[in-house]
């Protein structure tokens, strides 16, 4: 009988109701008294060089309350990184300024030049048309490697190159060469990882507003971390104390990564509020969003394996360009570096692991975190790799796979992660359970005789998840702590509100917070709400990235929990006349073990906030406490994907026919939101495989700025639900949180974009087509063009 | 300027408008009805669609003029009387048909128009007819699950197979 309460069980989800009456409030359905509207005018070239911007006739148009530009904002800061990634010869990156509004140039198709505030929005359309802007227009750099070249146009005229960094990390360079001389099996493989938009539902949408009298701000935003805003706006770009500056990001339409960031948006309506004292609101387009939201991905590697003579991995090498477009968006930095170069490693023993990364600037949007963030694209390399390897050798991908796993845990690898926990095997061993492999050349001669070709990619990875520890985050150029925070305050009738530091944008936290705080009070969930997305009311928090919010923030909320208990186990002590080390808690009931004595959890709390009968002298009245969690270590999610596709090859079209996941998350909370979380990375990471793809032109013009262009993986692109199973039954507890999760936000994204590629490759090859690699988006046309060419 | 009059989610409601208020703008801004929301500029998302006149359609892509004496319904408008959730909204809660929620409004009243007129959709059929809402968080696995539950059909037998 499955749970129906507590940790394990599937609880329906509270914050269903209101969003499914229409009775949610996200960011564009708050408005203020007396609010104007902004309108950014956006550069239409990759690079220009900005003459002069006349905005007197524009100023004079109907509605029209004030036209920023780039010169309102000198002397104020710019959009700040919050990683410095210090390069292979101990330098520091290149950090080129990133102001609010274009100062002298513009570097990318959407970069912000003037801003128009209005009474409406149509009038500050309207105003923005009449704008003369002389832009002169520039080179621009789109291709990475041409960027690297000598003489290539400089992003940034201020920097001697577009290199942001040239970063090498792991094994060092003799050692492997050595292991590449006494190889008897090398498999290179070169490949892209496509530009993503990560397309939130909600676009963005920033509403700054001012009281003068009390000179405080408040933002309103789609964060998905409103106190991250509240100190890189406050402290870096617009200098404004966090006691005068209210975050808040109320019900947030989905991040995946592109919510982390702070933007120039944010920053323009908090300054311009200010400064024409009246409350200023951005609603983004979608179009605007493709120009001004960060992408995702966007790396191009070569990756070479080395095999002895029993197929046992001795050594990998990859070199990465990552693109980070014209700036560095705020955290970009780590995304292919501490995210991505840690990860390579795998789930395998290889003992030599060199990773080198160039991080280079183009005249493109900025790139930074996207679902799995630096962990897709190392699986990527990694697993795309191995399938090569396997054909080469003619051996069973699973069986060469499964003969390389790292078996015994703690597992330091050579790129510098301890991974704690696992067991490889065993999501192995459910995957191929689940996927029915022998079953497949039933299957496969099936679909020969409709005329289909039929392939079996299996796929396997680990991630970094959890993050992070402060100490060790700090030492690799993060430039802020990774802790998170809770604070439990429970009321005098033993109602309880949990403030926590964790934002949920889809996650369901109100849901699966209060399931832990009421298994460990023994109390009902309905008894438990959660406070989050508002800097006003929650004591701190880092937020919601890195499938991290049980983990780090639950682990926090677990902390100040045990502090609770420990305090109403000293009342019920008074209470009862008995000794604190005797009271026991179960089932919302404090007894004195041995004895039929008990008083109930609404007793006790009564008491605290009541304190006619209390130790006084003891402790405080009240009952709230607060804790900060800081991690030991990352979490390590690891798991088995497989996947089967037809490929028509009159058409080269792909569809996937079965597909299963099994993953170790560790413990489990709320099955049916882990099973959420899987489907939705999964199908994030079919549309990177088969369909996605964040396209320009050699001039740096946006090709795909919208859904017409951008193909959005739709219902009937996904395998229908007989073909489909996501698996969480293999359990390996994280052995440093208390709570033994390890984060199940981007596994899906991070398992399936090289499963459907290798099943893919298997089904071509298997029918006499020799390919070696087809780059994502493995669209009809490419596929039918490998297939006869 | 014009004035509209219309009845959403039963009542009757009227306004001024001016000849390029789109209905969606009309419905939030107006009669603030938020529910309703805007995920794209090219009526490709239908996190907008509203039923108007018994079709489904995507109010991001009218006037407000043209819903001038139509008869709509917005997601404001689809929880029984009482305020408990109507039978695709309860199948979405229980099946987990939604995540953030943005997109959910129009999925549910693309939901409705269907079982409106396919009472009992196969699944083909189900992913066939959302091929005009665009979600990002579910990979719509559980939205399919839920319209057909929706639809009094054994789900859990459907995907067992």
């Amino acid at each position: 009988m499955p749970k129906d309460h507590g940790i394990g069980a599937s609880q329906k989800r509270r914050e269903d109701v209101r969003f499914l009456t229409g009775a949610g409030q996200y960011t564009d359905d708050i408005n203020v008294h007396g609010q104007a509207y902004v309108y950014f005018l956006r550069s239409d070239v990759a690079h220009g060089k900005i003459n002069s911007i006349d905005t007197a006739a524009a100023s004079a148009m109907p509605g029209v309350v004030r036209i920023f530009t780039g010169a309102d904002f000198e002397g104020v800061g710019g959009l700040p990184c919050g990683w410095q990634v210090t390069d292979k010869h101990g330098e520091a990156m290149k950090e080129p300024a990133h102001p609010v509004l274009a100062q002298g140039k513009v570097r990318h198709v959407g970069d912000p030049i003037a801003a128009v505030v209005a009474d409406s929005l149509e009038q500050a359309r309207n105003a923005a048309e009449a704008i003369d802007v002389d832009i002169e227009e520039l080179p621009a750099v789109v291709d990475m490697k041409a960027a690297l070249n000598a003489g290539a146009t400089k992003v940034h005229d201020d920097l001697s190159d577009n290199l942001c960094y040239d970063w090498q990390f792991g094994t060092d360079t003799e050692t492997v060469d050595a292991a590449f001389a006494a190889a008897a099996h090398v498999t290179k493989l070169e490949l892209r990882n496509n530009r993503l938009v990560a397309n939130p539902m909600e676009p963005r949408v920033a509403l700054g507003e001012y009281n003068r009298a009390k000179d405080e701000s408040t933002l309103y935003t789609t964060s998905q971390n409103p106190h991250v805003i509240r100190l890189l706006m406050g402290a870096f770009v617009l200098g404004i104390p966090e006691h005068k500056l209210r975050v808040v990001a109320p019900d947030v339409g989905g991040g995946f990564g592109t919510k982390i960031f702070h933007y120039a948006e944010e920053a323009f309506c908090t300054f311009a509020s200010r400064k024409i004292n009246r409350a200023v609101k951005w609603t983004s387009s979608r179009s605007e969003a493709f120009m001004s939201d960060a992408h995702g991905r966007d790396h191009v590697s070569t990756i070479e394996l080395a095999l002895d003579a029993d197929n046992n991995f001795t050594a990998l090498r990859t070199d990465t360009y990552a693109n980070m477009g014209a700036y560095l968006s705020t955290f970009a930095s780590c995304t292919p570096t501490w995210l991505h170069g840690t990860l390579m490693a795998g789930n395998y023993k290889t003992p030599a692991v060199q990773v080198n990364v160039k991080a280079v600037f183009t005249n493109t949007v900025p790139v930074d975190a996207y679902r799995g963030a630096g962990r897709p694209e190392a699986t990527f390399q990694l697993e795309r790799v191995i399938d090569k390897a396997a054909r080469e050798l003619g051996v069973d991908p699973i069986k060469l796979r499964r003969q390389n796993f790292i078996t015994s845990f703690p597992y330091a690898t050579p790129v510098a992660v301890e991974y704690d926990t696992g067991d490889y095997n065993a999501t192995m061993d459910k995957m191929e359970e689940l996927m029915d492999i022998p079953g497949f050349a039933a299957r496969r001669a099936a679909s020969e005789a409709k005329g289909k070709l039929r392939g079996l990619g299996i796929n396997c990875f680990i991630e970094a998840c959890g993050i992070a520890p402060s100490n060790l985050v700090g030492q690799l150029g993060a430039r802020a702590g990774l802790y998170d925070a809770a604070t439990v305050r429970v009321n005098a009738t033993g109602s309880i509100s949990v403030m926590v530091g964790a934002h949920s944008h889809g996650q369901g936290h109100e849901t699966v917070f209060p399931q832990v705080v009421a298994e460990m009070l023994g109390i009902d969930e309905s008894m438990i709400d959660i406070v989050h997305g508002d800097s006003s009311k929650i004591p701190f928090g880092m937020g919601t990235y890195g499938s991290r919010s049980l983990a780090v923030c639950g682990s926090a909320m677990v902390r100040a929990t045990e502090k609770i208990i420990n305090k109403a186990k000293k009342i019920a002590a008074h209470l009862m006349e008995a000794s604190e080390a005797d009271i026991e808690l179960k089932d919302g009931q404090f007894s004195v073990a041995g004895t039929d004595k008990s008083v109930a959890w609404g007793d006790v709390t009564l008491a605290a906030y009541v304190p006619h009968n209390y130790p006084l002298e003891d402790i405080e009245p009240g009952l709230e406490e607060t804790a900060f969690y800081d991690p030991a270590n990352f979490t390590y999610p690891a798991g088995a994907y497989a996947c089967e596709v037809e490929v028509d090859p009159d058409t080269g079209k792909v569809t996937i026919e079965k597909f299963v996941s099994a993953d170790d998350f560790g413990n489990v909370v709320n099955p049916m939101i882990v099973e959420g979380q899987v489907h939705g990375g999964i199908a994030q990471g079919i549309g990177q495989a088969l369909l996605e793809n964040c396209a320009y032109d050699e001039n740096g013009q946006l090709l795909s700025a919208s859904y017409m262009d951008y193909a959005m993986p739709r219902a009937s692109d996904l395998p229908h639900m007989a073909n489909y199973t996501v698996d969480h039954s293999c359990q390996t507890p994280c052995t440093h949180n208390p709570l033994g999760v390890k984060g199940c936000g981007e596994a899906g994204a991070i398992g399936s974009p090289p499963t459907v590629v290798n099943a893919v490759l298997d089904a071509l090859n298997s029918a006499g087509h020799k390919v070696a690699h087809i780059d994502m988006p493995v669209s009809p046309s490419r596929v039918w063009e490998a297939m006869n060419s | 300027m014009a004035n509209v009059s219309m009845t959403v989610n039963g009542k009757t409601v009227s306004g001024e408008v001016k000849g390029n208020t789109l209905l969606v703008d009309f419905l939030r801004q107006n009669l603030h009805l938020t529910g309703t929301h805007v995920g794209c500029d090219t009526s490709q998302c239908g996190a907008c669609n509203v039923s108007l006149n018994g079709d489904v359609v995507k109010s991001c892509t009218m006037f407000a003029a043209e819903a001038d004496g139509a008869d709509l319904t917005t997601i404001e408008g689809m929880a029984n009387e009482d305020g408990s959730l109507g039978v695709i909204q309860a199948a979405f809660q229980e099946y987990h048909g939604l995540q953030c929620g943005f997109c959910t409004p129009g999925m549910v009243m693309a939901a409705q128009d269907l079982l409106k007129k396919n009472p009992k959709p196969t699944e083909a059929e189900v992913r066939h007819h959302l091929e005009g809402n665009i979600c990002r968080c579910t990979g719509y696995h559980n939205i399919v699950k839920a319209i057909m539950a929706a639809s009094g059909q054994d789900v859990g037998a459907i995907a067992a197979e």
